[in-house]
């Protein structure tokens, strides 16, 4: 079976791999998204508590 | 304990009735809904028959979409609900009043209207009697699981779409219920089972839903 | 606090203890996933035999019935989750059931997708207004009832709590709604076909099948508690504000 041969699987290519390509791009669109939002909340508790720490010994020196 | 439910009926009659405007635009919306079938689609005799139920069940659904804004709303403002509550009285008690006034209030209207759009529609007069009936058994329970969405979106600005998409799922069994019960009469077969479902589905969300509507508003209100 | 040491699971329920946890697992079960779904892609396509019926059509099957059986998995899920979160107020479960929704409601639209990719070739047509496809079409809007009214409603507590209701309320209903979308079918014969996908399944497909299923529910473990995660981060960043400007409003 050639490569041609396996992606047209018998004249249905085209509802096969429609169906996987959506799953994978949906897939990795969810994942990546997850992550980077995982990611950006993270980035800015770590800023504000840094910030408020800051000011907290700020306010202690003075 | 019967005189205070008649007197809150009444309290909740009037309070819906100071605001005519509203019935007219729920009543007007259903007229117009069930007259655009026909323009949308077609006039022939046959067809329209044929879609007739569908039409005028999914115009009186929307209705009662349309009418749910109103039940609690207005009460957010002059705090007349959060009074009832406190009424030594059982909250579910107190909202079953106020839905079946709702009902009395909004689809009653429609459903004198429907053999009306009936006769407009080309259907004969048993087919009439089972689509009236059908609504009459099939709009409270209508309003009384609207009621849970009406009460989860409490206060919530431009909420409409929201409802409609809350309520959709929970409206489709009733829906189908109500406008097969109208296909089979069409092609002479029995309604005895269609109306004893939906007798069943009237006397389960009596029982159930001023419970839910209860603890939808607890969460919402309190 | 002498329930948390009675009972070690409750310990997993604040979110302090699972953020590390989720940490170790979620690269476990993303592999996990990723491994399981190329073999059950190479059994699936490779070894699995054409259908002598449906051709190779039929190969959606390993990615639709996974994808239905999840939507379905997922939504009772979410609602036990919503029950939890409800009756004992366990904040860890209303974060959950929030987590749940967005990947439930993906592989609800993926089974509607795929149902559609295969009935093309199998029936003719994208779409029948068939029991199985109509109630996952509902099953739709019930994911994105509860995903609305959680960010419709502005007060968090409030907000979870409603949509914890909602998706209770739909839960109730699923079943109601099945049956009577089955009914509504057999009384218009005209639109329904009769398909016996399954009839002649070999145990090759069946692996796949299975394989294929399994890596969907490590994807949606992986997946969800990440985004349990960055909502532990969020919600944890609003307390910290809150409570900053209420130390400066005393100062």
């Amino acid at each position: 079976m050639g490569i041609g041969e396996f992606f047209h699987m018998g004249g249905h290519g085209f509802y096969i791999w429609g169906s996987y390509g959506t799953a994978l791009f949906l897939m990795i669109v969810e994942a990546t998204w997850v992550a980077k939002r995982r990611n950006k909340a993270k980035k800015e508790l770590e800023r504000m508590e840094a910030e408020f720490a800051r000011v907290d010994n700020q306010g202690m020196n003075r | 304990m019967h005189r205070m439910l008649w007197k809150l009926f009444n309290r909740d009659m009037a309070l819906f009735m100071q605001r005519k405007q509203d019935i007219v635009t729920v009543l007007g919306f259903f007229l117009v809904a069930v007259a655009l079938f026909p323009l949308g689609i077609s006039s022939d005799p046959e067809l329209l028959r044929e879609i007739a139920p569908g039409a005028i069940w999914i115009a009186a659904l929307f209705s009662t979409v349309l009418a749910l804004d109103r039940l609690f709303s207005e009460d957010m403002d002059d705090g007349t609900l959060e009074q009832q509550l406190l009424m030594p009285l059982p909250i579910s008690l107190v909202l079953l009043v106020r839905l079946i006034a709702h009902w009395v209030v909004t689809s009653l209207p429609i459903i004198v209207l429907t053999p009306v759009m009936g006769v407009q529609f080309g259907l004969n007069l048993d087919e009439i009697v089972i689509l009236t009936f059908s609504l009459l058994l099939g709009t409270p329970v209508l309003v009384l699981l609207g009621a849970i969405g009406a009460a989860l979106t409490v206060g919530l600005k431009s909420s409409g779409g929201l409802v409609t998409l809350l309520l959709l799922p929970l409206y489709v069994p009733v829906l189908i219920l109500g406008t097969s019960s109208v296909s089979s009469v069409m092609a002479g077969m029995e309604v005895t089972a269609h109306f004893s479902l939906m007798g069943a589905a009237l006397i389960v969300s009596l029982v159930l839903s001023p419970f839910a509507v209860a603890t939808a508003l607890k969460i919402t209100i309190d | 606090m002498s329930m948390t040491r009675r009972i070690p699971w409750m310990k997993y329920a604040s979110a302090s203890s699972f953020y590390p946890l989720a940490n170790r697992l979620v690269p476990i079960f993303m592999g996990l996933a990723i491994v399981l779904a190329v073999i059950g892609l190479y059994v699936g396509f490779f070894v699995a035999p054409i259908d002598y019926q449906q051709g190779n059509s039929y190969r959606i099957m390993f990615l639709h019935v996974p994808a239905a059986w999840m939507s379905m998995f997922i939504y009772l899920l979410l609602a036990v989750y919503a029950i939890i979160s409800l009756v004992w107020r366990v904040k860890m479960a209303d974060i959950m059931a929030y987590s749940l929704a967005p990947t439930g409601a993906m592989f609800t639209f993926l089974a509607l997708l795929t149902g559609a990719l295969w009935g093309r070739p199998t029936w003719g047509t994208y779409w029948i207004w068939d029991a199985r496809l109509t109630s996952e079409l509902l099953l739709l809007f019930l994911y994105l009832g509860y995903m609305g009214l959680y960010s419709a409603i502005p007060d968090r507590q409030r907000a979870s709590r409603a949509a914890s209701f909602l998706a209770i309320v739909g839960v109730v209903n699923v079943p109601i709604i099945y049956f009577s979308v089955v009914w509504w079918n057999t009384l218009h014969q005209g639109s329904s076909f009769s398909v016996s996908d399954g009839a002649s399944m070999t145990s090759d497909m069946l692996s796949a099948l299975l394989l294929m299923t399994f890596a969907c529910w490590a994807y949606a473990i992986a997946v969800v508690l990440r985004r349990a995660q960055a909502v532990i981060l969020e919600r944890k960043k609003v307390a910290l504000w809150a409570s900053q400007i209420s130390r400066k409003k005393e100062s």
